[in-house]
């Protein structure tokens, strides 16, 4: 078989199931796919004795009869995981030479299911980004080109480096984490499936923590039937992570019908943004009339807090990261300050932090530190908490009305130029996550879903948010928009 | 409600980051357009509303309180920038 690498899950894993290629196959071609793709600056730490080494104990598996469900699939994980042995720098200068001595949940379930590590994705700087410029590998490049336009253009963030390889066919799917849309954003921009599920769904032991109460990892993949087996192998309870759910996991890909007739969509109109390009709109109504061709019902549905869920993110995420992020303090690991004679431990903090951290991250903490400072907790911390209840409560009263999902556009825009977004505020940039970031307040599971291009030939993605802990019913909703929207768009080879 | 110089110092002190004086006033001019932004959600009534906690409802796993795990020194100061005779080693704290 050839282009062994362009694969999805599904079919690479029915392919070594009858015989017709191994996994040591599989990994090579991915792994010389990797070796000449360094111009889209995605694989930061790559692996290939570790591939190879678990490839073979794949095929080992595969021949005894005794292949679990990712057994000798060759996949991407993103630097924030930690990977025992393998550097795990959350995109950081801070983690410098760190060497995990422990794996994380989420990676070593995979690895139980006999996935093949092929090494490590760039991001944004401990997730803290849209388009993956904060990371201090330097950018990730989008395999995508608006025509014959060479200027780069964003993979998206934080996951950029997951969506670039898996868009490029360096791997046949990757980890993603999703903070306010880390996982959606990226897959959109990218012409690739991404969900994150519902808060709890996968365990966050050993996954660099960037704001607790909203991040989950999460697939990306080249199809909705890649992302339920790939969920499936990453999510279950971890008593190590007290608020990973202790709740049964579900054959999510034994769920895809593609039969949802009778099935609810609501369509919010708070998501109906001044501004929105004009294909943003028609695709969103395309998607709308897919579903209802497809048997569903479409309904007009309101969600009122949607204009505060950002700048409520924009105080909750802060706090958090600037009390996660404390313990980077360079005595324990990573980098530290070169210190000037009589510097004592507060300079060393001081040194090491300025230096570690790039200028979003500094910028993120110290917003985070305001809002928890003493006379400003209870204006900004506890009112942003407050506006996160009555998010949440939207979209009870929703769900309340028997809506089974809900359809939005997943960006605002298709992907946008590296440095484009340099000199506008920072604010501009946090309006990428506006579509995305009220199901990360809410802890609901959204995926998206490659829908079409834009005139400039870029993919464009719609977002589907599901019920709580209803992966399997959202999945089979997105399998069925998938099927109706047939998109086969990949991007040419110029790299 | 505005930030001035003094205040953007005090939080970096805070946050312990090194700024430098003359970055001072840019880094001002960011946490202005931030809190800027965050002053919307003063439109929002939240009288009688309950701060999130949790956003799925559960009750926290309770375990027996007993020792799982430990003696583990050598890997836990194997990423360490100063480990000295089985410890974190930093500059003089106490004189």
């Amino acid at each position: 078989m050839s282009d062994l690498n362009k694969l999805g899950l599904a079919s690479a894993r029915d392919a070594l199931r009858k015989g017709e290629t191994t996994a040591v196959e599989l990994t090579q071609a991915c792994l010389t796919a990797i070796d000449g793709a360094d111009a889209l600056n995605a694989f930061v730490h790559k692996t290939p004795e570790i591939a190879l080494e678990r490839a073979a104990a794949a095929d080992a598996r595969l021949q005894a009869g005794d292949a679990p469900a990712m057994c000798g699939l060759p996949i991407g994980i993103k630097d924030l995981f930690c990977t025992r042995g393998v550097p795990s720098q959350a995109g950081s200068r801070i983690l410098q030479g760190f060497l995990p001595e422990y794996e994380s949940t989420v990676s070593q379930n995979l690895a139980d299911a006999g996935a093949v590590m092929l090494g490590k994705l760039n991001m944004d700087e401990f997730a803290m980004g849209s388009s993956n410029e904060t990371s201090t590998y330097g950018n990730a490049i989008s395999p995508w080109r608006r025509g014959n336009d060479a200027a780069e253009l964003t993979p998206g963030g934080s996951s950029g480096g997951s969506a670039a390889a898996v868009a490029a066919d360096l791997c046949l799917a990757a980890t993603g984490t999703d903070t306010g849309g880390s996982i959606r954003q990226p897959a959109a921009f990218t012409g690739t499936v991404g969900i994150k599920p519902t808060y709890g769904r996968c365990s966050r032991w050993g996954i660099v923590a960037f704001a607790s109460s909203l991040d989950q990892a999460g697939p990306m993949t080249k199809s909705v039937r890649d992302a339920a087996i790939m969920l499936g192998a990453m999510c279950g309870h971890d008593p190590k992570d007290s608020t990973s759910a202790d709740l049964a996991v579900p054959d999510f890909e034994a769920m895809l019908s593609g039969d949802i007739k009778g099935k609810k969509i609501g369509i919010p109109r708070e998501y109906r943004m001044d501004g929105m390009p004009g294909e943003i709109e028609k695709l969103w109504a395309d998607g709308a009339d897919m579903l209802k061709d497809a048997g569903a019902e479409i309904v007009d549905i309101s969600l009122p807090h949607t204009k505060y869920a950002l700048p409520a993110y924009y105080v909750i995420a802060p706090a958090e990261a600037s009390s996660n992020l404390a313990r980077y303090d360079g005595v324990r690991y990573g980098h530290r300050a070169t210190l000037a004679h009589g510097d004592g431990i507060t300079e060393m903090y001081e040194k090491t932090r300025a230096e570690g951290f790039g200028h979003e991250v500094q910028r993120r903490v110290m917003v985070g530190t305001y809002v928890l400072s003493a006379g400003f907790y209870d204006a900004y911390y506890n009112r942003a908490r407050r506006v996160r209840t009555l998010i949440k409560k939207d979209f009870e009263d929703v769900f309340a009305t028997g809506v089974d999902a809900i359809l939005t556009p997943a960006t605002p825009s298709a992907a946008f130029g590296l440095g484009e977004m340099t000199d506008a505020d920072p604010v501009q940039m946090y309006l990428n996550d506006v579509f995305t970031v009220t199901v990360n307040l809410a802890g609901l599971p959204g995926i998206s879903v490659p829908a079409g291009l834009d005139k400039q030939g870029l993919p464009l993605g719609l977002q589907l948010i599901g019920r709580p802990w209803e992966e399997g019913d959202l999945l089979n909703t997105a399998h069925a928009l998938e099927n109706a929207a047939g998109f086969v768009a990949k991007p040419g080879k110029w790299w | 409600m505005s930030i001035d110089q003094n205040t953007a110092a005090r939080v970096a002190k805070l946050a312990r980051i090194k700024v430098e004086q003359d970055a001072l006033p840019a880094l001002a001019d960011e946490f202005n357009t931030i809190l800027g932004f965050i002053e919307q959600l003063n439109e929002v009534d939240v009288d009688g509303v309950e701060p999130m906690t949790s956003v799925t409802p559960q009750r926290l796993k309770r375990r027996v309180d007993e020792v799982t795990d430990g003696n583990q020194q050598a890997k836990i100061l194997s990423n360490a920038p100063d480990a000295r005779e089985g410890f974190f080693a930093v500059p003089k704290v106490v004189e």
